[in-house]
């Protein structure tokens, strides 16, 4: 009777320890649109949400059936990619070469910034004002002087 | 020339350099009659393991290109099996390859049309692209010295496998 008992408690809490699982594999982690945003249809060349040839829909079914499995969605881009290829990918990973990918923007970003400043600094000190004084002064000569003085002679009342 | 001008001259050549790259890297100018066929091994669509085209070598092979989502695929399958159960043997068989197919789907559409020749699957399409494909389905008969005798583009027929493909197998091999 005992023993009965001690297996029948093993297996409840065997129950017990496998619900969480069974209750985490049902509840979908993720979603079609998710999905679908961020793999492309090999056959159309376009993202699978702008897709619908008969192989994006299947490939859409095949998504569902793994959304439906409560599959995370890495794995089912990493499913996509054993059935598919790296290419099925709308975004190169991290890893290896297509770290380039992320990395070159990056860089050219940087130098376009580091050119941009110098060619700002070399315009100023070409073209811009000198740093011992401002703007020469350009003022009337003194013919001009004399000429202004006589007319404003004329209008002194 | 100053240097500004040759760094213009240099980016500017970079920069086509980058596109023709990119073009040449993608596009496909594909094989031609009297080409030898491609040889990179592949996955089978059943069990594990992989073969190639030159595993065949010494006979007769007819590369069905195919998918499952393909509807003229479903069309010409049951000509092709007629045709192998006719002809395959050591001196000739019919060689499905899959392309950008799921794995479950490829294997349904084998049971359903009841084939009997080998499979192979190329997911990412990439014998495909070697081949210079179109689209599914496409057939290249391959000599027994591996080189491209026939291409059909879309779905092949019984009278063109007895017409065109049945005389050659009856042939000499060379």
């Amino acid at each position: 009777m005992r023993a009965r008992l001690s297996i029948g408690a093993m297996l409840a809490a065997a129950l017990l320890a496998l619900a969480p699982v069974a209750a985490s594999a049902a509840t979908p982690q993720t979603s079609l649109s998710e999905v679908e945003s961020e793999v492309m249809c090999p056959v159309c060349g376009t993202l699978l949400e702008l897709a619908e040839s008969p192989q994006a829909q299947r490939q859409k079914v095949f998504i569902k059936r793994l959304v439906a499995a409560g599959a995370s969605k890495e794995r089912i881009k990493d499913a996509l990619v054993a059935e598919y290829g790296q290419e099925v990918l709308a975004l190169p990973d991290g890893d290896g070469f297509s770290l380039s990918a992320y990395v070159v923007p990056i860089i050219a970003f940087v130098i376009a910034v580091i050119a941009l400043g110098l060619g700002v600094w070399k315009w100023r000190r070409a073209g811009g004002p000198p740093d011992h004084g401002g703007p020469t002064p350009v003022g009337p000569s003194a013919a001009e002087s004399e000429r202004l003085d006589a007319d404003l002679a004329r209008y002194d009342l | 020339m100053s240097a500004r001008s040759v760094i213009a001259v240099l980016a500017v050549l970079a920069v086509v350099g980058l596109l023709a790259f990119g073009l040449l890297s993608k596009g496909s100018s594909g094989i031609a009659l009297g080409d030898p066929a491609p040889n990179a091994p592949l996955p089978r669509l059943h069990g594990d393991g992989s073969e190639s085209i030159a595993d065949y070598r010494g006979g007769w092979v007819l590369v069905n290109f195919w998918a499952s989502w393909c509807g003229p695929c479903r069309e010409e399958a049951p000509a092709l099996e007629e045709f192998q159960r006719r002809h395959g043997g050591d001196s000739f068989t019919v060689l499905g390859i899959d392309s950008r197919d799921l794995t479950g789907d490829g294997r349904e559409f084998v049971r359903e049309f009841d084939l009997s020749y080998p499979q192979l699957r190329d997911g990412d399409g990439g014998t495909a692209h070697e081949f210079g494909t179109t689209g599914v389905p496409e057939n290249y008969l391959i000599d027994p010295q591996g080189k491209v005798r026939l291409l059909v583009r879309g779905p092949i027929t019984a009278e063109y496998l007895q017409q065109e493909v049945a005389p050659l197998l009856a042939g000499p091999k060379s």
